[in-house]
């Protein structure tokens, strides 16, 4: 039985920081870095991290399919927030998928993206599915690396089936080898890197011939019928020259979006991927490579149902959402890269109790409010007596989903008062439009902006405080400008 | 059928520690400075006191849970001590219980005392800290200024009005009250400020600058209250009276319900509807003499005058503009400087305005006194957020006025 892509979304966070403030910043300690100082790099906001991330890219992919019947989801990332709380489960419960559906976290090397695809595809293939493939990657990278300046952050998301879908896969292959042209160990909280012409001429050249050439043979295709070649490595001319070895048309291999975004660890085969499928045309030929100890290989053909399937952005539309950011101290004070003060008010205890968070986990996590039975009236949170003063009927709330309702927003302040990772805090009441409203959390707002009353917002999950002392961090949905550019956009 | 509170308890005597930043004073340091001047207003012995109820608002930052903290510290006689927490209605609560006592006939002397030891936390405003287990995990990350500011950007949408004609507005409050301070020796803040510095200040929480917002103290405030027979049998005339005791606590409509627009207190409104009726005031523009109201922000101040019933809906900021609320005017609002200037030791407010209007409607306010007698004061506390909070109205005045 065949398998395919049914749907596909990404995710960018808006914040582009211009590399060539990175490279001039630690040109002291290493002038050679201005090679690398040309372009852009996405960065997540304070609150973002992979699993934010993926669930973005998860709510771009399944925006136009709904989310109904899927049987997995498979989270994938080098940067997981826990090291032992199922990741994964969080963006379930985000996506009000809990329940039925499989989750499994895949880690542990740059493939984990390509390789969550491929068990993906084996499961739609062998009747299981659909299954929800999400890859976030937030890389922490040292001041003055070379990662510093070609990594992004990123996410992307790919709903797979039994069928030919969107883009019917041909073929797969893998090869495994304990290649480490980088790694972190066990607590250690940046990568250590090898050289990079050895990666180039060891890595790159041999291995990923041997996962490609024999996914090119398992889907019967010559190399040089392939349209779109999805290489992720940041490295100046590696996808040409991989190409080349392989046979791949030169015209055939994409950007690797390290102009506009940079290399996104584990989720960038997929942001690729995600890409090459919003610019296909039914009949061409996708070929997506995830390296790390090995090399997988996937290809892909597009339908003709391509053409009526749309995330919701994508990574295209989200590329184009950006600010052009050149506040590198400010990158690395939220990233704790530079001990910031943060003050007395920091100090607050931001223990989670674990019963409470439980019960009240589709409240938090989901945004599950209630909408009465007797009235009909939308309210957040829910509760035993509904809120319409008209009402007040008891023990009539039903759950209501709020994340993907549209909102305005009434009233605001950016607060410089209360402790924040980055001040100000923006926050204020949004009402929903078909009923409800909360006083909320806001983010993605640039400071300077002035919002009007009546602004459409959008929700979005986020990490809402991050207890530093226990290494835990509370997730809750915020608020965020639909806008797409806003003042002061240097874009 | 009740009738009311009105002219069924009289005030004995009240007190009033010197607002500020107390640093060498403990709870019980403030407290008993109150007490004295109440207890020898009052002129009676301590063990007249049958009841007393204690308001303290964030008891975890300085004396800790219970009646026993003001037991302890005043040597009460075992009597009972209630302790109240209503976030910054918590003095007019106290107050509340007292009265109560008293007009109940349980006891005939009652003491309310209110205290806030706030100065220990380290940093300026008000301490960060949880609230609650559940509410942590959606509320918004708010301070209280970040709250109140929103009725800013609410008030301008409903009203159409430009920022920078509220922003003045708002200044004026602030300037006046300052003006007010500087004549009150028991003042936190004694500094007059103009009009430019207000505008010029540093931004707390948009549109409110350093000098909306006003600081937290430490303090104490008390009163001593009996049936005004007592009173009278003590030797007291010239009695000033509880005429009303009104509170309005949100049900969650504000913050749930989209029936409200942001741009002012329902809770003042209901509460002041309440209190009037059982005054037996129906014009209170013109028959209020003085008004206490809780000036946490500038903004708040102005909308309240809208929220009592005393400004047209829309009208705040001419009437403020207009110098109706200063201290020469129609209406003098915060005499005695207000939580601005006066200082906001958060248990200790409530009473801490009742204590201005006591001593106005005695003529002993000295340099800041209204020349006009005072017959009718009302006081005013907000407790919370503009969505979701505690609203007291007490109105005090002359006997039989």
């Amino acid at each position: 039985m065949s398998a395919g892509i049914l749907a596909f979304g990404g995710y960018v966070p808006r914040l582009r920081l211009q590399r060539r403030v990175i490279a001039e910043a630690n040109a002291w300690f290493n002038p050679a870095l201005m090679g690398l100082g040309k372009g852009e790099r996405a960065i997540a906001n304070w609150d973002e991290d992979a699993v934010t991330m993926a669930v973005e890219a998860a709510r771009d992919c399944l925006a136009s399919s709904g989310r109904e019947g899927i049987s997995h989801l498979f989270l994938a990332s080098t940067t997981f927030p826990f090291q032992d709380r199922q990741n994964a489960g969080i963006v379930a419960e985000a996506l009000r998928l809990a329940g039925a559906v499989g989750t499994l976290d895949v880690a542990g090397s740059q493939r984990a993206g390509t390789s969550a695809l491929i068990t993906a595809c084996e499961i739609a293939g062998g009747r299981g599915g659909p299954v929800l493939v999400a890859s976030g990657e937030k890389r922490r990278t040292k001041a003055a690396s070379p990662l510093e300046l070609t990594t992004g952050d990123a996410a992307a998301a790919i709903l797979v089936g039994a069928g030919e879908g969107v883009a019917k896969l041909l073929g797969h292959a893998t090869y495994s080898t304990d290649f480490v042209d980088h790694y972190r160990g066990q607590d250690e909280p940046f990568d250590y890197v090898w050289e990079e012409r050895w990666v180039r001429d060891e890595g790159f050249m041999k291995i990923v011939p041997e996962a490609v050439d024999r996914a090119l043979a398992a889907a019967r295709l010559d190399a040089g019928a392939v349209d779109h070649f999805c290489f992720p490595s940041p490295m100046r001319r590696a996808g040409a020259g991989v190409a080349a070895r392989i046979g791949l048309p030169e015209r055939s291999v994409r950007d690797n979006l390290q102009g506009t975004c940079g290399e996104a660890g584990a989720a960038h085969p997929l942001v690729m991927l995600a890409h090459a499928l919003e610019a296909a045309s039914a009949g061409e030929k996708i070929l997506v490579a995830g390296f790390g100890q090995g090399c997988d290989a996937l290809v892909f053909e597009a339908t003709a149902a391509l053409a009526d399937e749309k995330p919701e952005r994508g990574i295209s539309g989200y590329l184009r959402r950006r600010r052009a950011d050149t506040d590198y101290h400010r990158y690395l004070g939220v990233n704790g890269l530079v001990a910031i003060e943060h003050g007395l008010r920091s100090e607050v205890d931001r223990q989670t109790g674990l019963t409470t968070l439980y019960r009240n986990r589709e409240m938090v996590l989901g945004l599950v409010g209630g909408k009465c039975s007797k009235c009909g009236t939308l309210q957040f949170p829910k509760s035993n007596v509904c809120v319409n003063p008209n009402c007040h009927a008891p023990d009539t709330q039903e759950d209501h989903p709020f994340s993907e309702m549209p909102a305005t927003m009434r009233s605001y302040t950016a607060d410089r008062l209360t402790y924040s990772v980055a001040p100000p805090a923006y926050y204020g009441m949004v009402q929903f439009e078909e009923g409800g409203r909360a006083m909320i959390d806001f983010t993605d707002v640039d400071p300077g902006t002035e919002l009007g009353v009546g602004e459409p917002m959008r929700m979005v999950f986020r990490v809402k405080d991050y207890d530093t002392r226990r290494g835990f961090r509370r997730y809750f949905w915020k608020a965020a400008p639909c806008r797409e550019s806003m003042d002061g956009d240097a874009a | 059928m009740a009738t009311g509170i009105r002219d069924r308890v009289a005030i004995l005597g009240m007190g009033c520690s010197k607002f500020g930043e107390r640093w060498n004073d403990d709870a019980e340091d403030l407290m008993h400075e109150a007490f004295g001047e109440a207890l020898a207003d009052a002129g009676v012995e301590k063990d007249r006191i049958e009841a007393a109820w204690l308001a303290t608002a964030i008891e975890e930052q300085h004396a800790g849970k219970s009646g026993l903290p003001l037991a302890i510290a005043l040597r009460l006689p075992y009597i009972p001590v209630t302790r109240v927490e209503n976030y910054c209605a918590s003095g007019s609560e106290a107050f509340r219980g007292a009265v109560y006592a008293v007009a109940s006939g349980a006891c005939d002397v009652a003491l309310a005392l209110g205290v806030e030891k706030l100065k220990d936390t380290g940093y300026g405003g008000l301490p960060q800290r949880s609230r609650g287990t559940v509410n942590d995990m959606y509320w918004a990350n708010f301070s209280a200024p970040g709250a109140f500011a929103q009725l800013a950007s609410a008030y301008r949408a409903r009203h159409g009005l430009p920022a920078q004609d509220l922003k003045r507005a708002m200044a004026h409050v602030s300037v006046k009250s300052h003006d007010n301070g500087s004549k009150n020796p028991k003042a936190h803040l004694r500094n007059r400020i103009d009009e430019a510095r207000v505008l010029n200040a540093p931004v707390v929480a948009e549109p409110l600058g350093l000098f909306d917002c006003c600081g937290v103290s430490d303090g104490a405030a008390c009163a001593v209250v009996a049936t005004p027979a007592i009173a009278r049998a003590l030797g007291k005339t010239d009695l000033v009276t509880v005429k009303a005791l009104q509170l309005s606590v949100s049900n969650g409509t504000e913050a749930q319900h989209n029936s409200w627009d942001g741009s002012h207190l329902m809770t003042t409104r209901k509460a002041s509807e309440r209190a009037y009726k059982e005054a037996g005031i129906t014009s209170p523009r013109e028959e209020l003499s003085l008004l206490e109201v809780h000036d946490c922000f500038s903004i708040t101040e102005l909308i309240t005058m809208e929220d009592l019933h005393i400004s047209p809906e829309g009208g705040a900021v001419k009437d403020v503009m207009d110098g109706f609320f200063d201290a020469g005017g129609p209406l003098p609002c915060q005499i005695d400087g207000g939580l601005k200037c006066f200082g906001h030791p958060i248990g200790a407010s409530g009473l801490r305005m009742i204590y201005e209007m006591y001593l106005q409607m005695l003529g002993r306010a000295g340099e800041r006194q209204r020349e006009k007698e005072p017959v009718m004061g009302l006081t005013h506390n907000l407790g919370g957020f503009p969505h979701q909070n505690v609203c007291s109205v007490v109105i005090v005045g002359r006997e039989r006025a």
